[in-house]
C-alpha cells in the first residue's frame, strides 16, 4: 500500500523544514534515508578508490560501484549492465551521446530531429553538433497546446532524419511523449533515437527494451540519488561506436609513448577520471528505494496527485494553466495579471518553493504564447493536503501582495 | 516611507511605466539586459545632449520591482547632467545597500528603502538601473 506519511519520514527535508511546501522536485529531489546513509558510510566506513584492487576496501567499493550498473539495468528493464554509462546528469550524458555519437556518425545534409519543448541541455549539444558536421537540426511542429502527436512526428520524419532526440516528459509541460511509437517509425527510416528522460525516468516506469530507445539520458538527483549522478543507457552496439567525451586514467587499457591508445572495453571507456563514487553509491541506494516502492505505484500516485491538482487549479477563476493534460506531476500556470518572478517570490514569503521562468526551454515560447510561466513540480512525497494549501494561497495572491514582499 | 504610500508608487509605475517603449531613433544609444540570474528582459535608451542625459526609454519584459525601479530612476535622471544622473543612481545603490544616502534625492525611489531585505529580488531592482548607469558611463567614454 502506497502511504505517503510513512514515505516522507524517509526524508529528513521535510522535517528539518517545517511547513515548507516543496514543489520544485523537477528541478531536483529529496534524498531518502537510504540514500544518505549510502553516502555516509561511503565516508566514514569505505572512503577508498574504486578499481584499485589492491586491498580490501577497495575491492568491496568497486563491487558495489559496478552493483550498481546492474541496479540500474534491472530499473530500465535493460538487456546488459555494461550498457549503464555513469555521467553527472542528464546534460552530460546528452552530451555524450551528442559528441560521442553524433559527431562521429552525422555529416553534412543529414538531419537532426528534435522537438520546440526540449530544454537547453537537449537542443545546444546538437547545435554543437551541427556546426562541427554541417548536419542541420528540424523540429516537429507540436499541437496548439505544445502536445507532441504520432502523426506530426511522421510528418515530420523523412530519409534525411538520422537521429531524433526527444524528452519523454516536457520539463515545462509535463506531457508525456509517445516515444515507443516515435522509435518504431524513426526505426524504420534507421534514425537513432536519443530520449531525454530527465523529467520521465523519476516518475514512470521505463522499459527501455520495451521502448526500443537506442540512448536514455536522465539525472539520477531528480530521483531522489546525490547531486552529480546520472546515466547514459545506450544499446551496447551503439556505445561501442561511440566515442568518449573525456579521454584519461581508467578509461585506457593501454597506450604507448608512440601515442597508440586502446580504449577500455565500454562502459568503462567512457569514465576517465576518479569516478564520484559516493554519487553512484548513492543512485544505486535511491533505485533500489523507488524499486521497493514501486515505479507503478509511484506513477500512479502522481498521475492522481497531477489531477486533484488540475481540478483544484481549474477552479480559480484568476489561473492561467498552460497543461491541463499533463499527467507526469508538472503544474505550470501563471496568476492573471501578475509577472511569473512576482508570483513565485510572493509563494516564497509564504513557504512555498516553485520555480518561475521559462525553464530553459526556450523555443517553446513561440508555442505556449507566453515568456514566464510558473511551474510547481510534484513528486511521490507530495501530497494532496499541500495541493489544498497551495490553492488556497493562489486564490488570494494579488499584485498588491506580491509588492508587499519588499515592503 | 510608509507601506502603503510605497505599495502605490510601485503599483503606478508597473501598471502604467514611465518613459516606457523604445524609439527607433539612431540618436538613441540602447543596451539589452537579458541577464542569467533571473528572467527579466529590459532594454533601455539613452538620449544624450551635450553633458544632458536628454531622454531615458525602456521596454521589455519584466517583474513588479524591475520595471517600477527603471521607471522611477529614468523619471529621476531624465533631463540632468550626467554627473547628476550618476549622482543619483549611486545614491539608489547606497540606499540598497543599506548605507546613509540622501533621501531627499532619490523621492519615489525611496518605495525601495527596504528591498535589501529580499536579498532574492535586490537584482530586479538594480536591472535596469545598472543599464543606465553603463549606458552614461559609456557616454562619459567616448569623450
Ligand atoms: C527535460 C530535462 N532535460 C535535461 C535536464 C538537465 O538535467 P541536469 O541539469 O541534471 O543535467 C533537465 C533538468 O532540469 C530537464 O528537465
Amino acid at each position: 500500500m502506497f502511504d505517503v506519511m510513512k514515505i516522507r519520514q524517509d526524508f529528513p527535508m521535510f522535517k528539518n523544514n517545517p511547513g515548507l511546501i516543496y514543489f520544485d522536485s523537477a528541478a531536483t529531489a529529496f534524498k531518502p534515508q537510504p540514500v544518505i546513509d549510502a553516502v555516509t558510510d561511503f565516508y566514514t566506513r569505505h572512503t577508498v578508490n574504486t578499481h584499485v584492487g589492491d586491498y580490501d576496501l577497495s575491492h568491496y567499493v568497486s563491487g558495489l560501484f559496478e552493483e550498481t550498473r546492474e541496479t540500474l539495468r534491472r530499473f530500465l528493464n535493460a538487456r546488459d549492465a555494461h550498457e549503464i554509462v555513469f555521467t553527472n546528469g542528464a546534460t552530460s550524458a546528452l552530451n555524450l551521446a551528442a559528441y560521442g555519437w553524433g559527431a562521429k556518425h552525422l555529416k553534412e545534409g543529414d538531419v537532426i530531429l528534435l522537438t520546440e519543448a526540449e530544454h537547453a541541455s537537449n537542443v545546444l549539444p546538437w547545435f554543437k553538433v551541427t556546426e562541427m558536421t554541417g548536419a542541420k537540426v528540424e523540429y516537429i511542429p507540436l499541437e496548439n497546446d505544445g502536445t507532441l502527436t504520432v502523426e506530426n512526428f511522421r510528418k515530420a520524419m523523412h530519409e534525411k532524419v538520422k537521429l531524433v532526440s526527444v524528452a519523454s516528459v516536457t520539463n515545462v509541460l509535463g506531457y508525456v511523449v509517445p516515444v515507443k511509437e516515435i522509435a518504431k517509425i524513426a526505426h524504420e527510416y534507421g534514425a537513432v533515437v536519443v530520449v531525454d528522460g530527465a523529467q520521465s525516468v523519476p516518475h514512470v516506469k521505463i522499459d527501455v527494451q520495451d521502448l526500443d530507445c537506442d540512448f536514455l539520458a536522465f539525472s539520477a538527483h531528480k530521483m531522489c540519488a546525490p547531486g552529480g549522478s546520472g546515466v547514459l543507457y545506450g544499446k551496447k552496439e551503439l556505445l561501442e561506436d561511440t566515442d568518449p567525451l573525456m579521454v584519461g586514467g581508467g578509461s585506457n587499457a593501454r597506450f604507448d609513448l608512440c601515442g597508440n591508445l586502446k580504449l577500455k572495453d565500454v562502459p568503462w571507456k567512457f569514465e576517465a577520471g576518479t569516478p564520484n563514487s559516493e554519487g553512484v553509491l548513492g543512485m544505486k541506494a535511491a533505485a533500489e528505494y523507488l524499486m521497493d516502492i514501486g515505479m507503478e505505484e509511484i506513477e500512479e500516485y502522481t498521475k492522481e496527485l497531477n489531477a486533484y491538482f488540475v481540478e483544484k487549479m481549474q477552479q480559480l477563476d484568476n489561473v492561467i494553466l498552460y497543461n491541463p493534460k499533463a499527467t507526469a506531476g508538472i503544474v505550470t500556470f501563471n496568476v492573471k495579471g501578475i509577472f511569473a518572478q512576482d508570483t513565485a517570490s510572493y509563494l516564497n514569503t509564504q513557504h512555498i518553493a516553485v520555480r518561475s521562468g521559462n525553464h530553459c526551454a526556450k523555443l517553446l515560447l513561440n508555442v505556449i504564447g507566453t515568456s514566464e510561466t510558473v511551474r510547481a513540480s510534484l513528486y511521490f512525497y507530495n501530497t494532496k493536503e499541500e495541493i489544498d494549501q497551495f490553492v488556497e494561497v493562489i486564490k488570494g495572491t494579488t499584485i498588491e501582495k506580491c509588492i508587499g514582499v519588499i515592503l | 516611507m510608509d507601506a502603503e504610500l510605497k505599495r502605490a508608487i510601485l503599483l503606478d509605475h508597473y501598471d502604467k511605466p514611465h518613459n516606457h517603449g523604445l524609439y527607433e531613433d539612431i540618436r538613441y544609444k540602447g543596451l539589452n539586459t537579458a541577464s542569467d540570474s533571473c528572467i527579466d528582459d529590459l532594454t533601455v535608451q539613452c538620449l544624450f545632449e551635450g553633458d544632458i542625459v536628454k531622454d531615458v526609454r525602456f521596454d521589455g519584459v519584466g517583474c513588479t520591482i524591475s520595471t517600477a525601479s527603471t521607471s522611477i530612476i529614468s523619471d529621476l535622471i531624465k533631463g540632468k547632467k550626467k554627473e547628476e544622473a550618476l549622482h543619483i543612481i549611486e545614491e539608489y545603490y547606497k540606499m540598497i545597500r543599506e548605507e546613509d544616502y540622501d533621501e531627499d534625492l532619490l523621492e519615489e525611489a525611496n518605495a525601495f528603502d527596504t528591498l535589501s531585505k529580499q536579498a532574492n529580488r535586490i537584482k530586479c531592482g538594480l536591472i535596469g538601473v545598472k543599464a543606465m548607469e553603463k549606458l552614461i558611463r559609456e557616454s562619459l567614454d567616448e569623450h
